[in-house]
């Protein structure tokens, strides 16, 4: 399958910011300037990548407690997504989401959720919404973990029902926190999908570019009417489940051998290698790519920092599209 | 005017404004045959793609409808029953109600949640007598509960025009209900209560079919001279206070009459208002007048013993009578 240069070296471009954005905010987590919880996405690259690279700007996703390399793989501006991080006032949720909540709907990005498998059913109505006003197609991201819950059951079966265009993109990185999925599983997760009818299909999810081609395959059936597909994208996180869980030593569920292979087989350096190969990039140009990220990224971390703090009077902001007399309640008087 | 009963006054708002605005959907289970009738002739009129019969999966629909809204469509979703709102609760309280909030306004939702059923009817028990809106109100949702077909007609058509998520309750107890609606489109405005009847002595705050209880209650009592006001919030979210302390004035005394549990509910919330904002003007304890924290129970007798009606409502009237605490500062 033939991807354009061009497009395999955004493909490149993308899933080092995300590997990089993910680092820097390792640090600043450590740092004290990121508060809250994070999940990392390092290993995943491939994933968000690659799907997100057969989608339209004019397509949407849904996201995952693990969002930021959705949004950055679907185009969003990490200047706005490290002052959310940051709980700044220029923030995309002016500091009323933090990671778990990063959206950037303009882009087409419906917001990572902090409930596990809660953004499929709402990919389906988006998606209906599209089906009828031309040929928009919507990605719901989910985890391995969230297989077993049921309204991504339920969404799966509603999805063929109403052959909307959806494509559902397991990220099965073989845990869920620390519960290994084939502990908690008989089957392949993909299999599942095959039930409700859904054409399903496993992928290397650490080959950018076999995602790319699955998810090339899948957006065109959605776009052309031919409903939902689903995509187990195998894959790995690097890290711990989230940040901090660095800081909880007796939290043991891996072993370092299984880290390191998954690490032999690096989204990022197989397809640096790739490319350099094939003679689509010399070592400068992708040198020059991994500079401008890093500045990219200093100006994004400057940026967030010089931004303000929300008000605390503002606190009550943006409850209601239509906020009346009394709503929301105020807490103090 | 024409009288036409509570369940038609949904069905010709629906109607009118799915004509009116082809972003406006609806979605549900069962609704294309309708055994209520709320939307029977719409397939035939809309369509099946604007008619949408959903597998039992309250979850996923609930979520549907948060995406098509976020998408640009204005989807109205039916629940058979009220009960039915807890099997989706991770979408309405997680997702629903707080996506604006935690995106910042990036988003707005305007959803109509039509829940069918409300309240305890012919011995349903447990699982489907419920009036589930403490909980909605707590969750931040918007919650309209008529108590007339004329409010319903004009609260239902506000409700689906209006931008936030809403939620309209019906109450089964008044599903027969008649009385006059205009034909063509009106709404009533969210967040505007009514005064059913006016009345000097005391003040009873009621919802939904209650306040046809109410009503006849009052009636019964001005036989003997005692004058209740009854006052319809109409909406209970948000609630309309200027109108409530300004009927809590007028008497100083008030009974809340309200069909959910007493513990966190509507009518606690009320009590809590009027004491925080209207203690000067009141001349006796509040009385709340709610179901107990249990389920509706099946039995006949014992369904009697935990549903609000007339009978407490006498009881607490006489009772707020007795205090002859003169209010600290006398309103006209
Ligand atoms: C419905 C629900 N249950 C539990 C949790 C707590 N929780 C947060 S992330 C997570 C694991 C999710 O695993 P998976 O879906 O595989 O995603 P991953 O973290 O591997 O990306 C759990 C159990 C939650 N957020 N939502």
């Amino acid at each position: 399958m033939g991807i354009p240069r061009e497009l395999a070296l955004e493909m490149y471009r993308r899933m080092r910011l995300i590997r990089r954005f993910e680092e820097r905010v390792v640090e600043l987590v450590n740092d004290n300037e990121i508060p809250g919880i994070t999940h990392e996405y390092i290993g995943q690259e491939a994933v968000a990548v690659g799907v997100c690279a057969a989608l339209r700007p004019d397509d949407a996703i849904t996201s995952t407690h693990r969002g930021h390399g959705h949004v950055i793989a679907k185009g969003g501006d990490v200047r706005y997504m490290m002052a959310e991080l940051m709980g700044r006032e220029t923030g995309y949720n002016r500091g009323r989401g933090g990671s778990m909540h990063i959206a950037d709907v303009q882009i087409g990005v419906y917001g990572a959720n902090g409930i596990v498998g809660a953004g499929c059913p709402m990919a389906c109505g988006a998606a209906y919404v599209f089906r009828r006003q031309g040929d928009r197609v919507v990605v719901a991201f989910f985890g391995d973990g969230a297989i077993n819950q049921g309204v991504v059951h339920e969404s799966l079966n509603l999805a063929a029902i109403l052959d909307l265009p959806v494509v559902f993109v397991c990220e099965n990185n073989l845990y869920a926190i620390t519960t290994p999925i084939r502990s908690v599983t008989r089957n392949e997760l993909w299999r599942r999908a095959e039930a409700y009818g859904i054409p399903a299909r496993p992928v290397d999810g650490m080959d950018v570019e076999a995602v790319y081609g699955a998810a090339v395959e899948a957006v065109a059936r959605a776009r052309a009417g031919g409903g939902p597909s689903f995509l187990e994208c195998r894959t790995y996180r690097y890290s711990g489940h989230y940040t901090a869980e660095r800081n909880l030593p007796h939290v043991r569920y891996r072993t370092e051998e299984e880290i390191e292979q998954w690490r032999q087989r690096d989204p990022i350096r197989t397809w640096r290698q790739r490319m350099l190969e094939r003679g689509w990039a010399t070592e400068a140009e992708l040198d020059g790519i991994d500079g401008e990220i890093e500045r990219a990224l200093e100006e994004a971390v400057a940026f967030a920092r010089q931004s303000p703090w929300p008000d605390p009077a503002t606190a009550l902001e943006y409850m209601y599209a239509e906020p009346m007399e009394g709503i929301p309640a105020r807490g103090w008087r | 005017m024409r009288q036409i009963r509570y369940l038609q006054a949904i069905q010709e708002a629906l109607y009118q404004e799915m004509q009116r605005d082809p972003r406006v959907f609806i979605l549900g289970e069962d609704i294309r045959v309708s055994m209520r009738g709320t939307t029977r002739g719409f397939v035939e009129a809309f369509g099946p793609e604007r008619v949408l019969d959903m597998p039992i999966s309250e979850a996923a629909f609930t979520g549907f409808a948060t995406g098509a809204a976020m998408a640009g469509f204005r989807p109205i979703v039916e629940y058979q029953i009220p009960s039915l709102v807890y099997v989706a609760f991770d979408q309405l309280a997680n997702q629903a109600a707080k996506m604006p909030y935690m995106l910042g306004g990036q988003v707005r939702l305007p959803i109509t949640y039509l829940v069918m059923g409300a309240g305890a009817k012919n011995n349903a028990a447990g699982q489907h007598s419920d009036n589930p809106y403490p909980f909605l109100l707590h969750a931040g949702f918007k919650v309209v509960l008529p108590s007339t077909p004329y409010d319903m007609k004009g609260l239902l058509i506000s409700a689906i025009r209006h931008d936030d998520p809403v939620f309209v309750l019906c109450p089964a107890a008044l599903y027969a209900l008649r009385g006059p609606v205009p034909e063509e489109p009106y709404t009533v405005p969210l967040g505007v209560g009514e005064v059913k009847r006016d009345g000097s002595d005391v003040t009873v705050i009621a919802t939904g079919h209650l306040v046809q209880t109410a009503l006849q209650v009052a009636e019964k009592l001005a036989e003997e001279g005692i004058q209740l006001l009854v006052w319809d919030p109409r909406t209970l979210l948000p609630l309309d206070r200027e109108g409530l302390f300004r009927v809590v004035r007028r008497t100083g005394r008030v009974v809340i009459l309200d069909d959910s549990n007493r513990t966190c509910g509507f009518a606690a919330e009320v009590a809590a208002l009027l004491a925080e904002e209207c203690f000067d003007a009141l001349r006796a304890p509040v009385q709340r007048i709610t179901r107990p924290d249990v389920p509706v129970p099946f039995s006949p007798p014992l369904e009697q013993a935990v549903l609000p009606g007339a009978a407490q409502l006498l009881q607490a009237v006489r009772r707020v009578l007795e205090w002859k605490r003169e209010p600290s500062v006398v309103v006209p």
